[in-house]
């Protein structure tokens, strides 16, 4: 059936939102092959944006640690700081196309937010922002970034506070606004076309990856890493890769305060089968379909579900999906910081932390490739106070 | 004849609307939810809508979302949604039951299972607002052979086109949406509401019901004179939210019985 991976995905939502999801689907296959839309979404990808973002040798990390080599995807490097704004830009223009005028999306870690708010002061589109109360709070800086944006930010004080509750709001809006406004999703997830676009879109991290790869190593690598949330950073760069089956591909979800605790975010370790904001995919629910909350010390990874077509990979065996951490992240973010002079993402310091214990177990001939999906200066409060914690804990003697 | 059917037959033939109620099991707490249901039905209450709440209702607005919140915080789950349905058939009630609740929740109980289950407690049907008919098929392949109807919804936004396949799957009645939003009460009625519900009567002859937004009694005399039933949620729960323990039965009741005494068919002049 039309909008699945497998049996995943579909769209599960409001009859009133359907014309849109359609309207949407229609305009996207008219113009994603249109040589005029992908030259103005090259061009400004390239003179705005930044692109393409460099791939990065690590040295001296392997000579510590030893064995195989690591190279960083740099979305970190692009303009407002992580990968979201590839997606931001394709669908602000798309949604140009359409004919909306209005803008609305929902923000998690603030990164999304921030892309979206940029790329319509840039093109000229009203923009309203959903985040989560607590969200809010832990990433002050975006916040004042959207705002001076000249973003409408909305704080959702529904649920948990955070991404999902954004979602939710932004969603509600979308329904009551659906002739003159364009709902831009900023990951893999939710209801069809949506995954598939957003994809897509991101799907440029991957194909840069691979050609410079080539041009470093005059090879694939052997692993490529990225972290997951509701996916869309991690099925960009998988995207380049999919059909080499000899390169391993590594899905790395938020174990929060640890896998075995309840706490923690990863549907694709721990999760069932279940419908969440539109899309049946792995997610975390109690017996009666109940969302459970979530818990990761990265925003952007707080979320009880997963893109659909991750829910296929895994079950189709092609990516193996695993967990870090709040401290194991923690450690890999002062760890790139220190030795590489790379201020990561808390959210990509979760792929970072798997990178960094996968490495030392292989030859020195193999190559591993992390999607560095977003640099961390969003995070700095929260993570100094973590660290501090974690020193403090030491000090006790407790073992962490 | 299932008995939704039988009721808008009646309903017809007396020439009146039929008045639908929403309202979530476990609101405002478990204790007293069962006998405002009962209070309800006694009221006038033509078809009941029970919702099964769940936590993160997508289409519903802020008045729906908080009762729902509540009901899933004092412990309301599907199994006492259907529980609560025996007791109401056992103390004699025979109005239709149709739940109203998101995917997920009926996902997570196994399909074959609720169906049966929901069948011998006596849910009439269902109404999933996260269903589009076009994702439905699979479920209504585990309602149907148990007579269970699946409802499903018409909105501003449907197509032409779309109504058309709409309208071959559902069954018990259809569900049109006033207006593009979600559930919550609103002052006035869309002015394009009666050339909607006029354009879905040329495509089937299932019963028209009106839903979203739908607040008083004057709604509901307007919607009853071109549809054939008013759905009201948000502005009943309103209503138990006011009330004090004391008085919130009998509020419930003077507010039901005010708002079926509007179904009467009567031409109404817009103002």
């Amino acid at each position: 059936m039309n909008g699945f991976f497998g049996q995943f995905g579909g769209a599960f939502v409001a009859e009133t939102l359907i014309r849109n999801l359609e309207e949407l689907e229609h305009e996207y296959e008219r113009v994603k092959d249109d040589v005029n839309f992908r030259n103005e979404v090259a061009a400004i990808l390239k003179h705005f944006v930044g692109r393409p973002t460099p791939l990065t040798p690590l040295h001296r990390i392997p000579s510590k640690l030893g064995g195989a080599k690591l190279y960083l995807k740099r979305e970190d490097l692009t303009h407002t700081g992580a990968h979201k704004i590839n997606n931001a830009l394709a669908q602000a223009l798309l949604a140009k196309k359409i004919g909306k005028q209005r803008i609305v999306a929902e923000t998690g870690a603030g990164q999304h937010g921030v892309a979206v708010a940029t790329v319509c002061s840039l093109l000229g589109i009203e923009c309203v922002v959903y985040m989560g109360a607590v969200d809010a709070a832990r990433q002050a800086p975006n916040v004042q970034r959207m705002k001076l944006l000249g973003a409408d930010l909305r704080l959702v004080h529904a649920g948990q506070q955070t991404l999902k509750d954004a979602i939710g709001e932004a969603i509600r809006d979308w329904i009551t606004n659906v002739h003159d406004t364009h709902y831009l999703l900023g990951s893999a997830v939710g209801p069809h076309p949506f995954p598939k676009i957003v994809a897509d879109f991101q799907s440029i991290i991957g194909q840069e990856a691979r050609e410079q790869i080539f041009e470093a190593e005059g090879r694939l690598p052997d692993y490529v890493v990225a972290c997951v949330g509701g996916g869309s950073n991690a099925i960009g760069i998988f995207n380049g890769f999919l059909d080499d089956p000899e390169v391993k591909l590594i899905g790395v979800q938020a174990a929060g305060e640890g896998i075995e605790s309840n706490k923690h975010a990863a549907p694709l370790v721990k999760g069932s089968l279940g419908i969440v904001q539109g899309s049946f995919t792995y997610m975390l629910q109690d017996a009666y379909g109940q969302i459970l909350e979530t818990h990761s010390i990265a925003p952007g990874l707080d979320y009880p579900g997963v893109g659909p077509q991750h829910s296929f990979l895994k079950d189709s065996g092609r990516v193996e999906y695993t967990s870090i951490n709040d401290r194991e992240a923690l450690k890999a973010f002062e760890y790139l910081c220190r030795t590489e002079g790379i201020l990561p993402a808390l959210e990509s310091s979760h792929a970072v932390a798997y990178a960094l214990k996968l490495a030392p177990t292989l030859s020195e001939e193999m190559i591993v490739l992390v999607n560095l999906s977003g640099r961390g200066d969003k995070d700095m409060n929260q993570a100094i106070e973590g660290l501090e914690r974690l020193a403090q804990l030491e000090l006790e003697g407790v073992t962490v | 004849m299932s008995r939704i059917e039988k009721t808008f037959a009646q309903l017809r033939e007396k020439e009146e609307g039929a008045l639908i109620i929403y309202i979530p099991v476990g609101y405002p707490n478990l204790d007293i939810s069962e006998s405002l249901i009962r209070a309800i039905a006694e009221s006038g209450a033509d078809i009941i809508e029970l919702g099964v709440p769940y936590a993160d209702p997508l289409a519903d607005g802020p008045t729906i979302q908080e009762a729902c919140l509540q009901a899933v915080n004092n412990g309301t789950n599907l199994d006492i949604c259907l529980e609560t349905v025996s007791k109401l058939r056992a103390s004699g009630i025979d109005t239709p039951i149709v739940f109203m609740g998101y995917c997920n929740s009926f996902l997570a109980y196994g399909l074959e299972r609720l169906a049966a289950q929901a069948v011998e407690a006596g849910v009439d049907g269902f109404i999933i607002p996260d269903l589009p008919s076009t994702m439905a098929q699979p479920w209504v392949q585990k309602f149907e052979p148990h007579g269970l109807d699946l409802i499903f919804f018409l909105a501003p936004t449907t197509s032409e086109e779309r109504a058309a396949a709409v309208v071959k799957q559902g069954s018990g009645f259809l569900y049109c949406i006033s207006v593009a939003g979600v559930t919550g009460v609103r002052q006035s009625l869309p002015n394009e509401l009666p050339g909607f519900i006029h354009q879905i009567r040329q495509q089937s002859t299932l019963p028209l019901a009106v839903g979203f937004g739908i607040s008083n009694a004057q709604h509901v005399k307007e919607v009853s004179s071109y549809a054939d039933g008013a759905i009201v949620g948000s502005a009943l729960i309103q209503v138990i939210k006011q009330a004090s323990s004391e008085t919130v039965e009998q509020d419930v009741r003077a507010f039901v019985h005010q708002l079926k005494s509007a179904t009467r068919r009567v031409a109404v002049e817009r103002v």
